[in-house]
């Protein structure tokens, strides 16, 4: 990672120093909501985060990542139900289950090119929610309450601070390690594979493998997300999983800044952020907020955090072009 | 589980099939030719669902309704491909994705402004309220007509776009899109007029619907995703392909939901089949479209390339 | 360096024969031209060596082992590098970039997530190689996708060049150059000669027949002779039907 200081740099490091501070902040001013409110946001900025290596290191245009939301939440909801609280376990079929079902998914959907992966990536995530929905012994529409949040010996998430924590720190290695990704090997031959899977072909990584491992590795990190929502929410709800929270996952990435480190914090703070305000004046936010996304896709998708670089930037296709075979 | 059970099955499922063809339709044309993303194709089904609840409220003639549900489509479609849709044609997948996300959610919360969030309730036209026999079974007539409408359009489709010089063009657009507009062609306006009658089925589809399914907010989005997986079983840019994959999954998500838990009984204990039975049975279309896609990941009847 | 064998190699686009029971013997070491008319099946037959299109009959031998049924990215990392005749690179990577990852495949692997690419010698060193002798050494940091025409040419090129390939099949490098650009292109592969073998498909004949050992004529998807430049420059048929009447 480059030892200037310089915006891309500086930014993350801000943010999070900026998190850090906020339950003290929020204690002292007697706004407990705060914390819970920026421990959502940490959440989606993980989920975000997670999703920005596929879409935005690998051009992968996921409209699934709920999915992976959702069953991370349900692997804490689903033993707890039968009494296991152990956070270990939790984590351990999160991150299990998500990166087998990303594997799966992955693997048939990179089968196809850029227009049906997004379709076909949804309708896997669809397939999800109704085979949740339609259990009814764990809850099935109306979702399924936390019996025992997750327990790592004496620390519990169930706990609002001890919770933010984690967060915290499970989002800054995240995004440490994001960084650090973009420039080694595996990152800069997926991002490769981004701009022209053709020729990483030719000169002999195999983009389709690259992007596989990429969905693989999306998939288990976004599910600890959803780990975190269930201890936060101490709830497991088929909602998580619906198609609008895999959009919003997208508009938080591109908003923030696609392909850049920091963009996925932004991405949803500004998002929640804008949400909460809004929510403030009218319950019908979204009449505002769905035009400001179809003005943020007309007029271009540099982000915020591209605005802030403002280096200019060679032209960019965001979508692999040719994922398999070399084209003719 | 009686013939006469499993015929009416048949048919619902052929009827669920014809609704996902008229959206399949237009979606397919405008994701082969245009190379369109387009996930508000369920606002305009939701358009013509609505518009034709209340024109069918205020005048009660069905009728009327019907072609109020055309009309309203048609306009509002025609404005979001002249407004937003058309500007996008030449950019990434992506910005497709998000502008139409956009769109959706605008639609969604507009509806639910004006009109609540509770469903609308549209009562059967009484001429169609009755039965009819079909093969010596009896049958819901309103059901039937929708058959009925729906394998006209395909025929009227299959007529345009194979026996017609805008079909050919339309057939070749899906092939190679540059030439066509190479050759001279009007191509915004032929796009805007494949958007636009695209809209209008999703329109229709939505009227003929609502006495079925419940007129609400948000209905759009569960068919849609149901309309790609047809569109993705049967091959990308193909109407054809559209048509019989429509039928398939219509009936296979149809019959499948009756049979399987049965099937599940048979082989299971009572709790496990009641519990996997209709899991599966939801999932039984998507893992169909995944079969498919290992096998054949350009559809069962693709629109050949060029 | 190897040897690159085809046998009855056949392609059809339906009633089409684009390519005809093509055999080729490319020795090693030596830099093999084609050439021919537009429409001769010049392209589709290095889509078929580089594994990009599949042949419908016949086979390709490289070095002694049978690649037919390998796909690309196994080709190039047995040695077998192909460059693109519109050029293909990654355009938000620095030209050091661009040949670091090119380095990184047949050297190494991209199996890492944490250390910087840029710390890797092996591939840096190799990279750098190529740069330098592509002629791009004062460019090596900037942007491919802010280089001018020829110069992205000339990346081309040392992609190729960092994975350190046994065998080298370059798909027109002087696409759309200049006289000058031409002509320090056919010095830089005149360099490579004897140190890689080359199948050279061109247009430009001042550098076919400058740098060529041998060359093939390519006609209707069929190799019609296979000669020296001096024999190729003698054949009637040759000449008639490529270069018409003008003496090379």
């Amino acid at each position: 990672m480059s030892s200037r200081l310089t915006p891309t740099v500086l930014l993350p490091v801000l943010l999070l120093v900026a998190f850090a501070v906020v339950p003290f902040v929020a204690t002292a001013l007697e706004q407990p909501f705060w914390i819970s409110f920026f421990a959502r946001i940490l959440i989606y900025a993980i989920a975000a985060s997670a999703l920005n290596l596929a879409l935005g290191y690998g051009g992968l245009v996921s409209f699934g990542h709920a999915l992976f939301m959702g069953l991370g939440s349900y692997a804490v909801a689903l033993p707890a139900f039968h009494g296991i609280a152990n956070g270990w376990v939790h984590l351990g079929l999160c991150v299990g289950a998500c990166g087998l079902v990303a594997w799966g998914v992955g693997a048939i959907s990179l089968r196809t090119s850029g227009m049906a992966f997004i379709m076909i990536t949804l309708a896997f995530a669809q397939m999800g929610y109704f085979a949740l929905v339609s259990l009814k012994q764990y809850g099935g529409d109306d979702g399924l309450p936390v019996a025992a949040t997750s327990s790592f010996g004496g620390f519990d998430l169930g706990s609002t601070l001890p919770l933010y924590g984690t967060a915290l720190v499970v989002l800054a290695l995240l995004t440490w390690w994001m960084a650090r990704l973009r420039v080694a090997p595996f990152g800069m031959a997926l991002r490769g594979a981004r701009q022209n899977a053709r020729r990483i072909n030719a000169i002999g990584l195999e983009a389709r493998r690259l992007q596989l491992v990429a969905f693989v590795i999306s998939g288990a990190t976004c599910g600890v997300s959803g780990m975190l929502l269930a201890n936060l929410n101490a709830f497991a709800s088929p909602s998580s999983l619906a198609w609008t929270v895999s959009g919003e996952l997208i508009v938080m990435v591109v908003l923030g800044g696609i392909g850049t480190v920091a963009g996925p914090m932004v991405g949803a703070l500004v998002f929640l952020g804008l949400e909460e305000v809004l929510k403030g004046w009218t319950e019908h936010w979204m009449v505002i907020f769905g035009p400001l996304i179809v003005l943020m896709a007309l007029v271009g998708r540099r982000g915020i955090v591209g605005l802030i670089a403002l280096r200019p930037k060679a032209p960019r296709p965001a979508t692999p072009v040719v994922a398999s075979e070399g084209g003719v | 589980m009686s013939a006469s059970l499993l015929f009416v099955q048949l048919l619902n499922g052929l009827q669920y099939g014809v609704l996902l063809f008229l959206l399949a339709a237009g979606l397919t044309l405008v994701f082969g030719i245009m190379s369109f993303v387009n996930l508000a194709h369920g606002s305009l089904y939701m358009v013509g669902a609505y518009a034709a609840a209340l024109a069918y409220a205020a005048s009660g003639s069905f009728a009327l309704a019907v072609l109020a549900a055309m009309g309203a489509a048609l306009a509002v479609g025609l404005l979001l491909e002249v407004a937003i849709v058309s500007r996008l044609y030449r950019r990434d997948h992506l910005d497709h994705v998000l502008a139409t996300f956009g769109l959706v959610m605008f639609f969604n919360e507009l509806v639910r402004l004006v009109w609540g969030p509770q469903p609308l309730f549209v009562q059967v036209p009484e001429v169609l309220a009755g039965t009819v026999q079909v093969f010596g079974f009896n049958y819901p007539s309103y059901r039937f007509a929708i058959i009925a409408v729906g394998l006209l359009v395909a025929i009227g489709s299959y007529w345009l776009i194979n026996k017609t010089r805008v079909g050919m063009l339309i057939r070749a657009g899906a092939q190679n899109p540059q030439l066509v507009g190479a050759l001279g062609v009007n191509i915004g306006l032929l796009n805007a007029m494949l958007f636009g009658v695209g809209a209008m089925l999703a329109g229709l589809a939505g009227a003929m619907a609502g006495p079925l399914l419940s007129v609400q907010s948000g209905m759009g989005e569960p068919v849609l995703i149901t309309t790609l997986v047809v569109i993705v079983i049967g091959g990308i840019g193909s109407v054809n392909g559209a048509l019989y994959a429509a039928l398939i999954v219509g009936v296979v998500d149809t019959l499948g939901r009756v049979l399987l838990p049965l099937l599940m009984r048979q082989v299971a204990e009572r709790s496990v089949a009641d519990a996997a039975g209709p899991a599966l049975a939801s999932m039984l279309v998507y893992l169909l479209m995944a079969l498919v896609l290992a096998l054949r990941p350009q559809g069962l009847f693709p629109a050949r390339r060029g | 360096m190897a040897s690159l064998r085809t046998e009855g190699l056949v392609k059809r686009y339906g009633a089409l024969l684009v390519t005809d029971h093509v055999s080729l013997d490319i020795r090693a070491g030596e830099l093999h031209a084609v050439i021919g008319p537009n429409g001769a099946g010049k392209t589709t037959l290095i889509n078929q060596l580089s594994g990009e299109l599949p042949a419908d009959e016949g086979r390709i031998v490289f070095g002694g082992l049978d690649i037919s049924a390998l796909p690309v990215h196994e080709r190039a990392r047995a040695g077998l590098l192909r460059s693109y005749q519109i050029t293909s690179i990654f355009e938000e990577f620095s030209v050091a970039e661009n040949a670091m990852l090119a380095a990184l495949a047949t050297k190494r692997h991209a199996w890492r997530f944490w250390t910087p690419m840029r710390d890797d010698a092996v591939a840096r060193e190799a990279a750098e190689g190529a740069v330098l002798s592509a002629g791009l050494a004062a460019h090596s940091d900037v942007l491919a996708g802010e280089l001018a025409y020829g110069q992205r040419r000339q990346l081309e090129l040392a992609m190729v060049l960092a994975a350190q390939p046994k065998f080298l099949l370059l798909d027109e490098p002087m696409a759309g150059m200049s006289v000058q650009e031409s002509a320090a292109v056919t010095e830089l592969l005149r360099g490579l000669k004897g140190r890689y073998t080359i199948l050279l498909v061109e247009h430009d004949m001042d550098a076919v027949f400058a740098l060529a050992d041998r060359i093939s004529v390519l006609v209707y998807g069929s190799v019609m002779f296979t000669g020296t430049p001096d024999e190729i420059r003698e054949h009637p048929e040759v000449r008639a039907v490529y270069l018409g009447d003008e003496t090379v």
